[in-house]
């Protein structure tokens, strides 16, 4: 009895200290931020890695889903004698939700698992611990640069995402499905708040971001140095990454849509 | 050198098309032109029922959008609604006795405004108040009267 609740605690106890050690990652990594404006450089590179190397599954998701997303919308709204209407149903199911939560997604098993995996190398290598000791900041020259280039990325490519979603639906919906081309955009036009939904959406791409890149960062900075923790350390990104962004996009759409 | 120039417009690129992308979800998908047409003159209209009219719904004459409602409020005073519409400038022709009705587009769809122009000489200004209007179409009310229509049959 006192041995489950001994290990409830020290599975507590374990948890508050990774959080604990996380924030102070957070806080440490936000204040080495000035490098990015001082060597623009080290950022450029890796919003290249980050970002630019992303494009190509962005897009081809993005233009599937929204392809999809004109099939499925169409079977249901031609029941109602609405296809018209979808248009609208494409372009706010992408804005608002699919194109920031899919990116996201992708990006953390992208973008997300490779942070990781590079800097968990790094650190088992002692290539971080090597720094130290030539009187080199980590945080500014490694940590830092990565972290803005993640946050810097994650909302063009949501924006690239719900774009080429939308290209992709009226690929499928006028091209395919016979809908009207003046009638889909108008639809769209009339039905999508450029405050409401593409900013609400923006938003979310920046909170997911922000969360996605500090856990990749975190979990390379982290982990075990074995090629065994790397691997943990992989997996662990790509799990509570996803898992962080499902439960704050569940937040922030009750906050955002669910006073209206 | 050859390297940070590939990085640099490599990178260029991406921030191009993500802005691209963020302008033509501006333009081409969202509404956001509707915030550009600064140039309005507004005038009010008191309805007795509004049905699910909302604000940012459009203003039309003839089927043409013409501007769109800018706020809807109740008046305590006259026990009506008073509903606020935003006219473009350029639309200053229409009449003092201009008729305003809550339509509907579709039969379920999204409620509108048609404005109906009458004979009077002066045009509206800003501020002015419509005279004649028509409330919106409720659909119970409508079953309630067909009913006790039938009943006095």
């Amino acid at each position: 009895m006192t041995d489950a609740i001994a290990s409830l605690g020290r599975t507590t106890i374990n948890a508050l200290t990774v959080f604990g050690r996380a924030f102070i990652f957070l806080i440490r990594m936000l204040a080495s931020l000035d490098i990015v404006f001082r060597r623009f450089g080290l950022t450029l590179v890796q919003v290249y890695s980050v970002g630019v190397r992303s494009l190509l599954i962005i897009i081809v998701s993005g233009l599937f889903v929204g392809m999809v997303l004109a099939y499925q919308g169409y079977i249901t709204l031609v029941n109602f004698g609405a296809a018209e209407a979808l248009g609208s149903v494409v372009a706010l199911s992408l804005v608002r939700e699919l194109g920031p939560v899919v990116t996201a997604l992708l990006f953390a098993g992208r973008a997300g698992s490779a942070l990781t995996a590079e800097l968990g190398l790094m650190k088992t290598t002692e290539q971080l611990s090597a720094m130290e000791m030539m009187a080199v900041n980590p945080y500014r020259r490694i940590f830092a640069p990565r972290f803005v280039a993640g946050f810097l990325s994650m909302p063009l490519l949501a924006a690239i995402f719900s774009a080429v979603g939308v290209m992709g639906g009226y690929l499928v919906g006028v091209g395919l499905l016979g809908v009207d081309s003046g009638a889909y955009f108008s639809q769209m036009q009339s039905m999508t708040d450029w405050n409401e939904d593409v900013l609400s959406g923006v938003i979310k791409s920046i909170v997911f971001g922000f969360v996605v890149t500090w856990i990749a960062v975190f979990q390379g900075f982290n982990a075990q140095p074995t090629s065994e923790g790397i691997s943990r350390a992989t997996t662990q990104t790509v799990v509570v990454s996803s898992l962080a962004v499902l439960g704050l996009d569940f937040i922030l759409t009750g906050l955002m849509f669910g006073a209206g | 050198m050859m390297k940070v120039r590939f990085f640099e417009l490599a990178v260029g690129v991406f921030v191009l098309l993500g802005i691209g992308a963020l302008f033509y979800l501006a333009v081409q998908v969202s509404n956001v032109t509707d915030y550009h047409d600064r140039d309005t003159y507004t005038v009010s209209g008191y309805f007795d029922n509004i049905g699910g009219l909302k604000t940012r719904a459009p203003v039309t004459v003839s089927g043409v959008r013409i501007g769109r409602v800018a706020d809807i409020r109740y008046d305590p005073e006259r026990f009506r609604a008073e509903v606020t519409l935003a006219i473009r400038s350029e639309h200053d022709y229409l009449p003092m006795d201009t008729q305003a009705a809550i339509h509907t587009a579709g039969l379920l769809g999204e409620q509108y405004i048609a404005l109906e122009p009458g004979g009077d000489y002066d045009a509206l200004q800003e501020g002015d108040e419509l005279m004649f209007t028509q409330s919106a179409l409720v659909l119970e009310n409508l079953i309630g009267r067909f009913m006790t229509n039938m009943g006095s049959d």
